[in-house]
């Protein structure tokens, strides 16, 4: 399956039932597919909005009324829902947000980029927030991800957002697909507005002019944010137990650097790669964990250097962070990094 | 002894915080009276706005969800969609729903969306303290339209509720006031009648409501509710503007 049709699948496998988007290449596919599969589901809504700004809002809608309900967009679009995903995280709303990243900044062009992990990984929008922040590297990551994150939307009640870009959405792998959660299943919400049928009216808002209660309101939401950053950290570490050097790379850049350390180790250089699938909560003890062994930290994105910084915050100047990144949506070969990666390798006399 | 006057049923026992003279707790009494006698208090969802109504959930007794200025439409369609057999109303401002949120309200008229907006008209921003307004009448002041809005200077205003009309999707629309007893009434039926409009699933309802605004029109209530009458009215003439309903024409 093609990974933007992958990931609207296992999104109405995983109970969802409302989409509203706007089109924005590289990420079509999903309301595309959406378009057509909820039209064939019992209770689907498929609404192509008038913007992205309009569309986060029908999803702040839906979600009010306690259904699971995603969006998706591509950089640009996904800044004009900040608007949105700022209300969602302060109103405490689940919500599923697919970013299928494009090279920017501005309209940019459609190519493959990581250069939004800033924007996505630092709330994006206004206000103290941060959202839980996925980032597959193949179709069937990104099925599973997707599945995982109308629970932890959910359980939370809070925007996830799934971090992809054109290459994840354009590419085509085989996946196996979870099995469809029937929607009468899904846990109770009782904090819905749904109509007061037998109970007290509830209201759903942001606004709240003391600034005591705000502020106990911003506690709230940062003890959540703690409790989210003990509990839902994922990564995956391959090659690490006798590297020294460790490659730090997320979602398709990682998909790139695991090729290269194939490569490399395959010359007898030991590499290993440390991959953060959560990129808030970014996993930094287990990254910090394991420097006291490696040494060496090899940075690699499709951007100037986003991710660098959580690294570096990590580590906290225990070992030594180099970057490489190639920004504009330009995406290097195994090749061109295993290439790099000897290099510096050899250049730390590391073999 | 028999009770004339009380609360309605769906109107909590807060205080308003409205300025005296202001036409939202004429507006909010009215909703109140009318979601009562629908009997639907109990399936009634309210979305209210940014701007000086925004605290409406202090006072509507039914599930209330805030927009972002101007998104009351998009939220609406949201919770519409996904609760098919509720009533959902949106309470907006002139700045809300013609400026910031004219996208997203022509477009849920387009779409037919079966909700109903209730666009309160004073020609101001009023919570921010009175600045000029995309409804703002040509020579009127404000704070940001200094010597009276000029059309050079300022662009003209905009008649929503007639652009409304013309799409397709939208079922009925009235323009009122409630600067007088008779316009009051006249605003109670209009209501009744969008709220009857969702109910029967025929498609976007919209009452546009000219209210007054004494504080920022630097007026008393009763000049304020005389300009209205004497000046408002010939910019936003009241009446019907769309009516696809398919009941029988009130007599006013």
């Amino acid at each position: 399956m093609r990974g933007n049709h992958a990931i609207a699948e296992a999104a109405v496998r995983a109970g969802c039932r409302f989409y509203f988007g706007y089109p924005i290449t590289p990420q079509n596919e999903i309301p595309e597919y959406m378009s057509d599969r909820l039209s064939k589901t019992e209770g689907g809504v498929f609404i192509q909005a008038e913007s992205e700004v309009a569309s986060i809002h029908m999803v702040i809608g839906a979600s009010m009324a306690g259904a699971r309900v995603m969006t998706s967009s591509s950089g640009p679009g996904i800044s004009l829902k900040q608007e949105g995903i700022s209300f969602l995280s302060a109103l405490e709303l689940p919500a599923v947000i697919v970013n299928m990243s494009r090279g920017g900044p501005g309209l940019g062009n459609i190519a493959p980029s990581q250069s939004d992990y800033f924007q996505a990984t630092r709330g994006g929008g206004h206000g103290d927030y941060r959202t839980i922040v996925l980032a597959p590297s193949s179709c069937q990551e990104a099925v599973d991800l997707t599945y995982k994150s109308f629970d932890l939307a959910d359980r939370y009640r809070i925007p996830v957002i799934i971090l992809g870009d054109g290459m994840l959405g354009q590419m085509m792998e085989p996946v196996e697909l979870p099995p469809e959660i029937p929607v009468k299943k899904l846990p109770p919400k009782d904090w819905t507005i749904t109509g007061a049928k037998g109970r007290p009216s509830r209201f759903i808002r942001s606004l709240i002019l003391d600034p005591f209660e705000e502020e106990e309101h911003n506690w709230k939401l940062m003890r959540k944010y703690e409790r989210i950053s003990k509990e839902e950290v994922m990564w995956e570490s391959f090659s690490v137990e006798d590297a020294k050097m460790l490659v730090v790379a997320f979602g398709i850049a990682a998909r790139i650097a695991k090729g290269a350390i194939k490569r490399v180790r395959e010359e007898g250089l030991k590499v290993g790669l440390f991959r953060p699938i959560s990129l808030w909560p970014f996993p930094a003890k287990v990254l910090k964990e394991i420097s006291r062994r490696v040494k060496h930290l090899f940075v690699f994105e499709m951007n100037m250097g986003q991710m660098v910084e959580d690294v570096k915050l990590a580590v906290d100047g225990g070992v030594e962070v180099h970057f490489y990144g190639r920004p504009g949506g330009i995406i290097p070969t195994p090749l061109e990094i295993s290439r790099i990666i000897s290099s510096y390798y050899y250049q730390k006399k590391l073999g | 002894m028999k009770k004339v006057f009380s609360r309605p049923k769906s109107i909590k026992k807060n205080p308003f915080h409205y300025c005296p003279g202001c036409g939202h707790s004429i507006i909010h009494r009215l909703i109140g009276e009318v979601i009562d006698e629908l009997g639907i208090q109990e399936i009634t969802i309210g979305v209210p706005p940014a701007g000086c109504a925004v605290l409406a959930y202090f006072y509507f007794d039914v599930d209330m969800g805030e927009a972002s200025h101007g998104r009351a439409a998009a939220v609406a369609t949201g919770l519409k969609r996904a609760l098919p057999d509720r009533i959902v109303f949106t309470y907006q401002g002139d700045g809300d729903i013609a400026a910031i949120g004219t996208a997203e309200t022509i477009h849920a008229a387009s779409r037919g969306e079966n909700f109903t907006t209730i666009f309160v008209n004073n020609g101001v921003y009023g919570m921010t303290g009175g600045q000029m307004a995309p409804t703002t009448i040509l020579g009127q002041n404000t704070t940001t339209s200094p010597g009276g809005r000029k059309e050079r200077r300022d662009g003209f205003p905009i008649h929503l509720s007639e652009m409304l009309a013309v799409a397709k999707g939208s079922a009925y629309i009235e323009r009122t006031a409630v600067n007088s007893p008779s316009n009051i009434l006249k605003t109670k039926k209009a209501i009744e009648k969008a709220f009857r409009t969702q109910m029967k699933g025929l498609g976007f309802s919209l009452v546009e409501i000219l209210s007054p605004c004494p504080t920022n029109w630097k007026m008393s209530p009763v000049e304020a509710c005389q300009w209205i009458d004497e000046v408002m009215v010939k910019h936003f003439p009241l009446g019907v503007i769309k009516d696809n309903s398919g009941e029988k024409k009130d007599a006013h």
